[in-house]
């Protein structure tokens, strides 16, 4: 097959950031290469509880949440040509003190303030959305346009897309660093050689930060390590994306019936075996708890797998897209906190128009900056 | 490794509808097909059709899959490698899962 060293557009990650943003640049007539260390999707894009949700974010992310919600992810399938899996069964977060209910309100009410139908509803109101839930749930915020996806298979349906529409992607590269020349960005330096291009987009996860070093730039993002567990497949019990505010596990029943549940030891920044994609013994178990606390109805219920990754976890948990000014043709997409799946099919619209138009017109992104992080005082 | 779109239509095999993943029912064509879309290893091809994803967790089939990767790409089936192994080897209930702490109390 034909060597292709030479693109007008690089993208440095094979994640669903990548080969979405792939996907809409070729769309526009771009010529793409995408840049993959491992496997396509091999980080946080297929390491995710598949949330696609507006309630609970930030404020300053909801505007790409909201918009992928009502303009993307009820038509993906059939945009792809591969079932994603979207199901838009709503989202209950979970309290059981007066503390969890504080949290909740909170959230609730800066979401109202931008728009987004969510409410705080009573125990007994959750127990009707959702039966099989526990006595001990006393409150609940409810987002009834909040659902769920299939991460692996909406990353690579936009990957098997991006492939279609002309996109090259190269796999086992390692980047090692980047170079300007003439005051712009041109060269990605790999382990297999010299890749060069007029623009770059930075969107591999947490080691975008080491990426990013070898042209003078930083932001505060550090990997954080995280872990789901997946049971047997059970009948259809429902349909709604599982939050709790204390923070013990999140996630779904997935179409195929299976409940994907996520969550942490609170132990896991500082165990020390993270180097590998490997599980703590701690963890499920932990979430184990978490889920007989909430629903006592799955105890019963076998735990077929358990697996981890990594969040790429930005100081305010709030990810970095932007043009980098200081490296002309440098845009990056990273830092998405562990948060990034359910807004990525309208991060690669924002990202595509950053990189071909200069600004993001059809969503605001201007609170997310590369600029907007300063020392105290 | 380069991957481009396959510009030849895809053709299907007699044997296509076989059942090769037994847990997920997944057939050898709809393998066959994943790898034309572009999925080109072990773990990319489980993550898009659930193969090795069900009760035994590949213990049966991921060889088979292998092969007919292998075969497909025209590799040895050696340079696939395997899918990701997932714990706990067996299913195990919730329940059980959640007693791996010893409370000790004293009254």
């Amino acid at each position: 097959m034909l060597e292709k060293r030479e693109a007008d557009v690089i993208i440095i990650g094979g994640g669903i950031m990548g080969c979405a943003t792939a996907y809409r640049l070729a769309k526009r007539g771009v010529d793409v290469l995408v840049l993959e260390k491992k496997e396509i999707g091999n980080g946080g894009s297929c390491r995710n509880a598949g949330g696609v949700r507006q309630s609970a974010r930030d404020p300053k992310e909801l505007p790409l949440a909201m918009y992928a919600v009502q303009n993307i992810w009820p038509q993906l399938s059939e945009e792809l040509g591969v079932d994603v899996e979207y199901h838009q069964g709503g989202n209950l977060r979970l309290g059981l003190t007066d503390k969890d209910i504080k949290v909740l309100e909170n959230h609730t009410a800066k979401s109202t303030k931008l728009g987004l139908e969510v409410e705080m509803i009573s125990g007994d109101e959750a127990r009707k959305l959702c039966p099989y839930m526990s006595e001990e749930v006393v409150a609940a915020s409810w987002c009834p346009s909040d659902g769920h996806a299939n991460p692996l298979k909406a990353t690579l349906g936009f990957y098997r897309k991006a492939l279609q529409l002309g996109v090259t992607f190269v796999t086992g590269v390692k980047v090692m660093a980047l170079e300007k020349v003439k005051g712009r960005i041109r060269k990605v330096i790999t382990d297999d050689g010299v890749y060069e291009a007029d623009q770059i987009l930075l969107c591999a996860g947490y080691e975008s930060r080491r990426i990013a070093n070898t042209v003078g730039i930083d932001a505060p993002v550090e990997r954080q390590f995280n872990e789901v567990l997946v049971t047997e497949a059970q009948p259809k019990m429902f349909d709604i994306m599982l939050g709790v505010a204390g923070g013990e596990f999140y996630g779904h029943q997935s179409e195929h019936g299976s409940f994907v549940l996520g969550g942490n030891s609170g132990l896991q920044a500082f165990t020390s075996n993270n180097d590998n994609f490997v599980t703590n013994s701690l963890t499920a178990p932990c979430i184990s708890r978490g889920i007989i606390k909430y629903f006592p109805i799955l105890e019963n219920v076998k735990v077929v797998r358990t697996w981890s990754g990594w969040y790429d976890q930005c100081i305010d948990v709030l990810p970095v897209i932007d043009n980098i000014k200081e490296v002309p043709g440098l845009t990056v997409a990273f830092g998405f906190s562990g948060h990034g799946f359910g807004i990525s099919p309208a991060v690669s619209i924002a990202v595509s128009e950053l990189m071909l138009d200069g600004k993001s017109t059809t969503i605001d992104i201007s609170q997310l900056t590369y600029d907007r992080f300063h020392a105290k005082g | 490794m380069i991957r481009v779109a396959n510009p030849e239509p895809f053709v299907e095999r007699e044997d296509d509808d076989m059942i090769i993943c037994r847990c997920e029912e997944i057939t050898k064509g709809e393998i066959r097909r994943a790898v034309y879309d572009g999925m080109r290893t072990t773990n990319e091809v489980k993550r898009y059709l659930r193969s090795g994803m069900g009760l035994c967790q590949g213990q049966t089939c991921q060889r088979l899959v292998q092969g007919i990767i292998a075969s497909e790409l025209k590799v040895r089936p050696s340079e696939l490698g395997m899918i990701q192994g997932r714990a706990p080897v067996r299913p195990v209930e919730i329940r059980t899962f959640s007693k791996n702490v010893t409370d000790v109390k004293e009254d």
